[in-house]
């Protein structure tokens, strides 16, 4: 056997914590069970919220420019839709200088994309078939980059020209078509087209699907009376946490109606928002739960360890390495416990991910854990346990060696 | 030739500012010189332990003086009394206060780990060889609790010989232990007195044992009684 390496107060706060096997081993599967819970919790609401607002924006633009409305815009609020940018036929006019807003929205910092868009209502026709729809014409380009169309495609690609059209599959299937078909298009006005489908596709949301119907900006605009116009102009950001601070400047910047898919999401938003406020509650009760645990393990650790402490003290180890031996006790099971913990989230993660899956056969949430999650879990582990160990390493060191060493 | 102990007056009370305050010691007055092996012995409650964990800095005296190794203890604070006590003082005890989960090596070398931080090489090769000298070879690598009371005891002195201290301070080693064992045990401790000139203060109540020390000093409720040199 080789003579131990390690420096002494590690030496003896590993030989105590392996002498108690039983405490030992509770504790580590108490520090355990709590770091996996929270490691998983938070990955779980960290992904299902990532997810939910992945499918919210997956459709929509982060922030939206619009002619001023001078009343009931209300309506398009409803936060739990995906807000279709369908203004009243009526009332549908064109944004003022639109090229002149597009490039001023352009200027912003933090936005990555802005496509203008010519949206308003029609209906397509095909045989006895009439469905209303959305117009909407787009330069493809600019498009694909505020909805990622190319992804949703299931037939043909995302490119508009001429005459040419892109709808949706339920569209497709009510009217009973199929790309290289041809679908009539009215406009409420009264204008019409007979437009050719060179695509088909799923943006995963059907009523999307039923009434989208993308063709070029010239063609929209002469179909809605709307030369040369454009009704809304959609614009990505760089993170979507800051589409909300853009739309303020660009509301201010513009004079337009400015808003971003926070205001028209405020709902979901706060539901998010709670969600992680009582994630938070449940991780800081598990986290007092755990300190006391391993707390109280060792304020009876240190009174069976009475006479040992005597011991080194009369050996010429002086209170304050007693007090980091204790404390070494509490971080080393704080940090085990958060390595086997990451570890155990890790496989609760796959194992659910693998167990509960969507509709369409999908994981539920991917299987993937986060490093900076587990990195966190594992340093507030150890911080917890240091922490924790305080009240039992200052009663160690303030322990009488003589009391220690007469009983 | 100095003297390792120098007691001038000292007294300990426990329970001090309670109703139940009690002057165990009254003023002793005792000098140990270097190399010096010599008995302390007396009735039990006499304070013998008392004066001897006085002497190894392990408890304030109430008042009086103490020095060890010529350093006046009196002003000193924890971290230098641990300092003092780490470098010149050995303890053996009656209850052999081995720690229980380390080896019998790696208690002989435990000293040596606190004062270095670390397991040396040096440290290793003198405690083999001091477990060697107590009869212990091949029981190096067994756990305290694996031992017979003999053998701990025994890794008990090897501990405390362990750095070589001026000054070994053992409370009835023998105490608990039969008459043979005993005697192999105070051999023992006689035999590195001898060869590396530390001085010993045994607590004995064995008039054998304490016959064969060069000095006796008897301590009667708290007062040094009798002092008689062979
Ligand atoms: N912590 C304490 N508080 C109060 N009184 C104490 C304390 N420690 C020791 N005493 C008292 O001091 C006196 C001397 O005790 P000590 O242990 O020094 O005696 P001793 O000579 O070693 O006896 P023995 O031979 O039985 O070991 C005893 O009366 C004891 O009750
Ligand atoms: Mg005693």
């Amino acid at each position: 056997m080789a003579r131990p390496k390690l420096p002494f107060e590690f030496l003896v706060a590993l030989r105590f914590l392996r002498e108690g096997r039983m405490q030992t081993a509770l504790i580590l599967l108490g520090v355990t069970g709590g770091v996996a819970v929270i490691v998983f919790l938070s990955q779980l609401i960290s992904q299902l919220q990532a997810t939910i607002i992945d499918r919210v924006l997956g459709s929509q633009a982060h922030v939206v420019m619009r002619p001023l409305e001078e009343a009931n815009q209300r309506a398009l609020n409803d936060p739990a839709s995906i807000a279709v940018i369908e203004p009243r036929a009526q009332r549908l006019r064109s944004i003022d200088q639109w090229e002149a807003m597009v490039k001023l929205a352009e200027a912003q910092p933090r936005v990555v994309a802005v496509s203008p868009v010519v949206s308003g209502p029609a209906f397509a026709l095909r045989g006895r078939a009439s469905k209303s729809v959305a117009l909407m014409g787009v330069d493809a380009d600019r498009y694909r980059r505020i909805v990622k169309m190319d992804g949703y495609m299931t037939r043909g690609t995302f490119h508009v020209e001429g005459t040419n059209a892109i709808i949706g599959i339920e569209l497709a299937k009510d009217l009973g078509v199929t790309v290289g078909d041809k679908v009539f298009v009215r406009a409420a006005g009264g204008r019409d087209e007979l437009l050719q489908i060179t695509g088909l596709f799923d943006i995963g949301n059907k009523d999307l699907n039923r009434r989208w119907v993308f063709t070029t900006m010239k063609l929209a605009q002469s179909l809605l009376d709307l030369p040369g116009g454009v009704s809304n102009i959609d614009i990505t950001v760089t993170d979507i946490f800051d589409a909300q601070d853009v739309s303020e400047r660009l509301q201010a910047g513009s004079g337009l109606t400015v808003e971003s898919w926070m205001t028209t999401n405020s709902q979901l938003l706060a539901a998010l928002r709670n969600q992680t406020v009582s994630n938070n509650l449940i991780r800081s009760f598990v986290i007092v739960i755990v300190a006391l645990g391993i707390s109280s393990v060792l304020v009876v650790s240190v009174v069976q360890k009475q006479k040992e402490i005597g011991i080194l003290r009369a050996m010429g180890a002086s209170s304050n390495r007693i007090m980091g031996i204790f404390l070494l006790q509490g971080g080393l099971v704080g940090f085990t416990g958060a390595l086997a913990g990451v570890g155990l989230a890790w496989g609760l993660l796959q194992f659910f991910s693998s167990v509960y899956r969507t509709g369409d056969g999908a994981p539920l949430f991917q299987p993937h854990l986060d490093t900076g999650i587990a990195l966190s879990a594992a340093l507030i582990a150890l911080v917890v346990g240091v922490l924790a160990a305080l009240i039992p390493a200052r009663r160690a060191a303030k322990m009488d060696p003589v009391q220690a060493i007469r009983a | 030739m100095t003297a390792i102990v120098a007691l001038r007056d000292l007294r300990k009370s426990y329970g001090v500012g309670t109703p139940v305050e009690t002057e165990v010691l009254h003023g002793i007055d005792i000098e140990l010189a270097e190399g010096e092996f010599c008995a302390l012995i007396g009735p039990s409650g006499s304070g013998k332990s008392t004066l001897l964990n006085l002497i190894g800095l392990l408890e304030r005296p109430t008042s009086g003086d103490l020095a060890i190794a010529g350093s006046e203890t009196a002003g000193l604070n924890e971290q230098a009394l641990t300092v003092l006590r780490g470098r010149h003082i050995g303890f053996v005890f009656q209850f052999h206060h081995l720690l229980p989960a380390f080896t019998a090596l790696e208690n002989v070398m435990m000293p040596s780990i606190i004062e270095q931080g670390v397991a040396t090489a040096d440290a290793e090769a003198i405690a083999h060889d001091l477990l060697l000298r107590v009869g212990l070879k091949g029981h190096e690598h067994k756990k305290a609790n694996q031992l017979s009371g003999g053998q701990q005891q025994r890794v008990a002195i090897a501990r405390a010989l362990s750095r070589s201290p001026r000054l070994i301070l053992a409370d009835e080693p023998t105490g608990n232990l039969d008459t043979h064992t005993a005697d192999d045990i105070f051999a023992l401790l006689r035999e590195f007195n001898r060869e590396r000139g530390s001085a010993c203060l045994i607590v004995t109540h064995d008039p054998r044992l304490a016959a064969r020390c060069d000095r006796r000093i008897e301590l009667v409720d708290g007062r040094v009684a009798h002092v008689s040199s062979s």
